[in-house]
């Protein structure tokens, strides 16, 4: 088994006949075809890529009996994007979009606390990858490799190295979740950690966090209570200059808070094993398994 | 991005939040034009950078007479203001903020921002205020009032009661307080704030509560319905290179090393950085081309980079899933080509069309080395910059 993703996988994309929300359904579809259809609004009732295009995902729901939406809705219309896929109760919502206002994520963080059916990935993420199963995201599918690795991580490119290097080991990954580089997220560390120890088919875990905020040693201590299964980790932004954003909206040390090496302390005072450097995560996984296993 | 003391303090006036009567100044005699029209006996030149600590480095100054301000915006302006929080090289003062003195009776401390652990709006209050907040939260952390808003909910009357009885504050106060909070939510929601500091928040001997302090930040990614305070955005303040990055959608940040670096996404730009270090070099950059770059953006970064005249060598490190390892390639010998790179240059290439992308390199005659993976490159420019 994977998670989040699989064979059972219905996906819509929000924002279908943009740009790149065109290209990248396109791309994940050919990868392996979980998606049903695409919402629009204005755009209803016509065919994209051969899937029927609605213009609400109400309609899209009824017709399709979709599970999943993928979201590439531009920032001003993304967090009611979010919205209308928690009110339709669609159980997995990746959203891609990068350059949301922060304060748009505050109510949708309340919504998918009282929802009881959806949890968000995202936004500002690369999407969920399960090996030959399910593609949803924007990451390159042909580096992946059906394995027992789990990885989480608030980086895109970051992401691909760590698969690079566990598909090139032999490891291949069983599910891949971006969780993104906003300051407020939809699933955090700790709720994918949860799901990767619950499935059988991962065997040990690679987390990849950054400075900024304190989700990675929340994550740490939630390692140390919960999980079992090895954790390998990286934590980008050991030379990040503090107060400067990094790219990512939350990638930014304030006030002395959010630094690297914090991070890095917590992670390992909880047991999980820190790669050196970014060229090390793979190998740094494969050793945590010839221990465990 | 960052707005002045006086920017913020004219977005506290449009909301109905007082603050003391002052003038925007870039002249000496400007200022002393803002004394006399100001009818204070004292009045206050206050330096307009974005730094905290102003007061200790001499960037706020009394001055009581019209020619003590002109004297004192004099060697105000122009200055080089060093504060905790400018670092050493410091930062020249172009515009100054002349304002009207204030009869302090009582100093105290109101924020605002937005909370990413509580995905909340959190509101901190002390009655400990003028000082420096950050060591009074490492010293006495209960003398900090601290409660979050729930974004759907607002505030509450409840919320209030908790600042008013914890703090022990008077009727007046309370009242005063409450009103002041409110109006300055209702611009943080609507003005897209991710911060928002008063410090001091004061209380005048004829018992006003006051605005001495104002300190904003605007969520970036909300600028494009903030064009108002967009067009407040002081482009002084900023780095010559982010700048000219931002222009050309490019995220760059300088850093104090000789290798500069080229990458895309921001968590391998960072992780790039951090490799260098851990072989001994020293990155003179944070660039991130982005997940869709195109030929003409690499040639942009590399402009970029070799601005900056500590760069010895450049490490590219690309890992090409969108976006074609071949682009890529094409980008590099381009930008080396037009730009006569004569600085070692360092390639590594991982991702889509990857040998296309190494092939168009090694053909090219340019004198590049390719890497084989992320750690071999970043031992090559360590070595080659040495």
């Amino acid at each position: 088994m994977s998670i989040l993703v699989g064979k059972n996988t219905r996906v819509i994309t929000q924002g279908i006949t943009g740009k790149s929300g065109l290209f990248h359904t396109r791309l994940s579809h050919e990868y392996a075809p979980r998606f049903v259809g695409g919402v629009t609004p204005g755009k209803g009732g016509s065919k994209i890529l051969d899937l029927p295009v609605f213009d609400t995902v109400y309609q899209a729901k009824e017709k399709t009996n979709c599970n999943a939406s993928m979201i590439f809705v531009p920032p001003p219309f993304a967090a009611d994007a979010i919205l209308e896929a928690i009110d339709n109760e669609i159980e997995l919502i990746i959203c891609i979009t990068e350059g949301i206002p922060v304060q748009d994520m505050l109510p949708v963080k309340r919504a998918l606390e009282a929802s009881k059916k959806s949890r968000l990935i995202g936004p500002n993420c690369p999407g969920v990858i399960s090996p030959d199963l399910c593609k949803i995201g924007i990451m390159p599918g042909y580096i992946h490799k059906k394995g027992n690795i789990g990885v989480i991580s608030k980086s895109g490119t970051l992401t691909y190295e760590a698969v690079g290097q566990t598909s090139a080991l032999g490891l291949g990954q069983s599910t891949c979740v971006g969780i993104g580089g906003d300051p407020v997220i939809g699933s955090t560390f700790i709720d994918i950690l949860a799901l990767f120890e619950e499935d059988d088919e991962t065997k040990a875990i690679i987390m990849i966090g950054e400075i900024g905020g304190d989700a990675e040693i929340k994550a740490a201590q939630f390692i140390k209570d919960n999980i079992k299964k090895p954790v390998a980790a990286f934590i980008a932004g050991q030379t990040a200059p503090k107060g400067k954003r990094m790219g990512h909206a939350g990638a930014i040390i304030s006030n002395g808070k959010g630094t690297a090496e914090e991070k890095i302390e917590a992670l390992r005072a909880c047991g999980a094993a820190i790669a050196p450097t970014p060229a090390e995560i793979g190998s740094t996984v494969l050793k945590l398994l010839e221990i465990h296993y | 991005m960052n707005l002045h003391e006086y920017q913020a303090k004219s977005l506290f006036r449009s909301y109905g939040v007082k603050v003391p009567d002052g003038y925007f100044c870039t002249t000496p005699v400007e200022a002393e034009f803002a004394f006399r029209r100001l009818h204070s006996p004292v009045c206050v030149v206050k330096a307009q950078v974005h730094a905290g600590g102003r007061g200790k480095g001499g960037g706020v100054k009394l001055v009581r007479d019209p020619k003590e301000c002109y004297t004192t915006a004099e060697k105000m302006l122009g200055m080089n203001l060093v504060t905790h929080q400018t670092g050493a090289e410091g930062k020249i003062v172009r515009k100054i903020y002349v304002e009207a003195g204030s009869d302090i009776a009582k100093e105290y401390y109101l924020a605002m921002l937005v909370d990413r652990e509580k995905s909340a709006i959190s509101l901190m209050f002390s009655k400990e205020g003028g000082m420096d907040i950050e060591e009074l939260a490492e010293t006495h952390p209960e003398k900090i009032i601290t409660l979050s808003v729930n974004p759907i909910t607002g505030l509450r009357s409840f919320h209030f009661n908790k600042i008013s009885f914890l703090a022990g504050l008077d009727n007046n106060e309370a009242t005063q307080l409450k009103e002041i909070i409110t109006k300055l939510y209702q611009c943080f929601r609507e003005k897209d704030l991710s911060l928002l500091e008063i410090n001091p928040l004061i209380v005048t001997k004829s018992h006003e509560m006051l605005a001495l302090d104002a300190k904003i930040s605007v969520d970036e990614n909300a600028l494009y319905r903030q064009r108002d305070l967009e067009a407040m955005r002081d482009f002084d303040e900023e780095n010559e290179r982010e700048v000219e990055a931002s222009k050309h959608k490019l995220s760059y940040i300088g850093l104090d090393g000789n290798i500069g670096c080229l990458v895309n996404g921001a968590g391998l730009a960072m992780a790039t950085m951090d490799i260098i270090k851990h072989y001994g070099g020293d990155p003179a950059n944070f660039l991130d081309v982005g997940g869709g770059a195109t030929q003409e953006m690499v040639t942009n970064a590399f402009r970029l980079i070799l601005q900056d005249k500590s760069v010895k060598g450049v490490f590219v490190n690309i890992f090409g899933g969108i976006m074609q390892c071949d682009i890529i390639a094409k980008g590099i010998c381009a930008a080396s080509s037009e730009l006569g790179i004569k600085i070692p240059l360092v390639v590594r290439l991982e991702g889509t069309n990857v040998e296309e992308g190494k092939k168009i390199i090694a053909t090219s005659g340019l004198n590049v080395i390719i890497a084989s993976d992320m750690a071999d490159g970043a031992k090559r420019i360590v070595a080659a910059c040495r």
